[in-house]
């Protein structure tokens, strides 16, 4: 028998440590800390297009190389209030993006399946590695001209070039996350009664998805390169043939501008990306502390 | 058919299983092993560590083949996966990226049934396990002891005549442990099944089992089969301080001593 007993409710805490206290001030420091980022991410942002400006005023570097923010915002202004020279801003960039996003969606689905099914099949996996390796090591890029002679100016090769880009990365990750999919839970499933189609469908693909969506956040941006390069090498239209007449009009604000272009649509596109993957992974444990 | 009624559940007649090693080496998992379960009997194997006692259970369920004798289930030998059979792992073998209820319905889904009917039966099972208000919880968001509840209602929502069990508490603290034994036998004597429970906790195999098999260091054979007649129903947390329940203990772990100090003295070696 124990005489001493121990009462919570009447226990004294020391003046600031209660549990209300202690997380009022946790939440007060969270916000001071996200607040702290956030001023120090646009106090840098500020500083280099300042930096940038005034070095381009006082003729520190040449503005008609580097161009100027001021010059790159109104060249920006101009192209969506006015066009550009070759028609609507907005034509273009509806251009480079139906080619990017055909491209990203046929890769990355083909790269699933054949990575998948590789993955499952360990003799066809043996044969075929060789010349994945093979086409692998092609730099990608050097394959655009060969597309725009066989398959022409137009939307074909773009979208066969952002393919190429995105396929191999998606192939790997879908590959390599089928092989490591856990030996137990796959054995659990198959003695409840799966088919191989049930395993694949409801063990294997699921339990390679985080591989998979790891992929597909790199593989916008390359979806992106393919169909910009692609327009480089010949095109009619799109923000790659903008870049490509901004150059051959020496005109540095044009070029920054459609950079410009590109990024804010790259950073969409994965912000979007982690939407739908924080929808689809909602089943995986969330750290105790989120930072932003 | 006469003889599928009144057949063993499970017969291993003088199995053995090898291996090829990564270097190309054949090994010997279990060699000459013959052990027989009759309907609802439930009986447990222990053996040193490694010995090749997971390797009895693969046997069974058809996921691997002898390499010389014969294994037969309900009186007829082994091809593939047998859907009378169901097995609870060791480790954590549940579909993460599931729900509660999703994964308790698996089973049904994979076999067949409608969904609604799934639903319901996994509704059935996860009460009886204790966790209807976890229905819609992932996994992760559970206790060990909790998720291998959850296995036992997806092993058993399939209702399987023979049910294979590879030390699968052995993750849990001791506390939860007994839990889980209780729960265990409470459902195995619902069920009616036949089992086999793996395992290397002596006083485990004891407090469950009717008949307990030692194995050999590997490769495994059995050493020997000891009757534990201690009456059911059993309260595993109480049967640990009887007196037969020590008597047992103390002459199984003589002979069990042996083969886990051929196995340590091997493993240092």
């Amino acid at each position: 028998m124990t005489d001493a007993t121990i009462n919570i409710s009447s226990a004294n805490f020391r003046p600031g440590t209660s549990d209300a206290e202690i997380e009022a001030a946790a939440a007060k420091a969270a916000a001071h800390r996200r607040h702290t980022v956030t001023f120090w991410r646009l106090a840098i942002l500020f500083v280099f297009l300042g930096a940038w400006e005034i070095a381009g005023r006082m003729a520190w570097i040449d503005p008609f190389f580097y161009a100027m923010p001021s010059t790159i915002a109104g060249r920006l202004y101009e192209w969506i209030t006015e066009g550009t020279s070759e028609g609507p801003l907005w034509y273009h960039l509806y251009v480079t993006m139906e080619e990017s996003v055909l491209g990203f969606v046929t890769g990355s689905v083909a790269g699933i399946i054949i990575g998948v099914a590789l993955g499952r099949n360990r003799m066809a996996a043996d044969i075929f590695s060789i010349y994945i390796k093979l086409i692998n090591s092609i730099p990608r890029v050097v394959l655009a001209p060969i597309f725009i002679m066989i398959l022409g100016l137009g939307l074909a090769s773009k979208v066969a070039l952002a393919f190429v880009m995105v396929f191999f990365v998606v192939f790997h990750n879908a590959f390599q996350g089928v092989r490591e999919a856990d030996r137990a839970m796959i054995a659990n499933a198959r003695i409840l009664g799966a088919s191989d189609w049930q395993l694949t469908r409801s063990v294997i693909v699921p339990s390679a998805m985080s591989w998979i969506f790891a992929s597909l956040h790199v593989s916008f941006g390359f979806a992106i390169i393919g169909a910009i390069v692609g327009e480089f090498v010949g095109s009619r239209f799109g923000i790659g043939l903008l870049i490509n007449i901004a150059k051959g009009s020496f005109d540095a604000a044009g070029m920054y501008a459609a950079i410009v272009i590109v990024m804010v649509v790259a950073l969409g596109a994965e912000y979007l990306m982690t939407l739908v993957e924080n929808r689809l992974a909602k089943w995986r444990p969330q750290p105790l502390h989120e930072t932003q | 058919m006469a003889i599928e009624k009144t057949a063993p559940a499970i017969e291993l007649i003088n199995v053995s299983r090898r291996f090829l090693s990564p270097t190309g080496k054949s090994l010997t998992a279990i060699r000459d092993f013959t052990m027989t379960v009759e309907r609802g009997e439930f009986v447990a194997v222990v053996g040193p560590t490694g010995c090749g006692k997971s390797t009895t259970l693969n046997l069974v369920t058809g996921l691997a083949s002898p390499s010389a004798g014969e294994v037969r289930v309900m009186g007829a030998p082994v091809k593939g996966i047998d859907p009378r059979i169901g097995f609870v792992f060791q480790t954590d073998a549940l579909f993460p990226w599931r729900t509660v209820i999703e994964n308790v319905m698996a089973g049904p889904l994979f076999r067949g049934k409608p969904k609604a009917q799934a639903q319901a039966s996994a509704r059935d099972w996860l009460a009886r396990v204790g966790l209807a208000r976890f229905e819609q919880h992932y996994p992760h968001q559970l206790s060990g002891g909790m998720r291998k509840r959850v296995a036992l209602a997806q092993t058993f929502i399939n209702g399987p005549e023979i049910l294979l069990m590879d030390e699968p508490f052995s993750a849990l603290d001791v506390q939860t442990r007994v839990l889980m034994h209780e729960e265990l036998l409470r459902l195995w004597s619902e069920a009616k099944a036949s089992v086999v429970f793996v395992t290397h906790d002596l006083e485990e195999a004891i407090a469950l089992a009717d008949k307990v098999y030692v194995l050999t260091a590997g490769p495994a054979t059995v050493k020997s089969v000891y009757t534990i007649d201690l009456p059911r129903p059993r309260v595993v947390a109480d049967i640990r301080y009887e007196q037969s329940f020590i008597d047992y203990s103390r002459t199984i772990w003589a002979d069990l001593k042996e083969e886990v100090e051929t196995s340590y003295a091997r493993a240092a070696a």
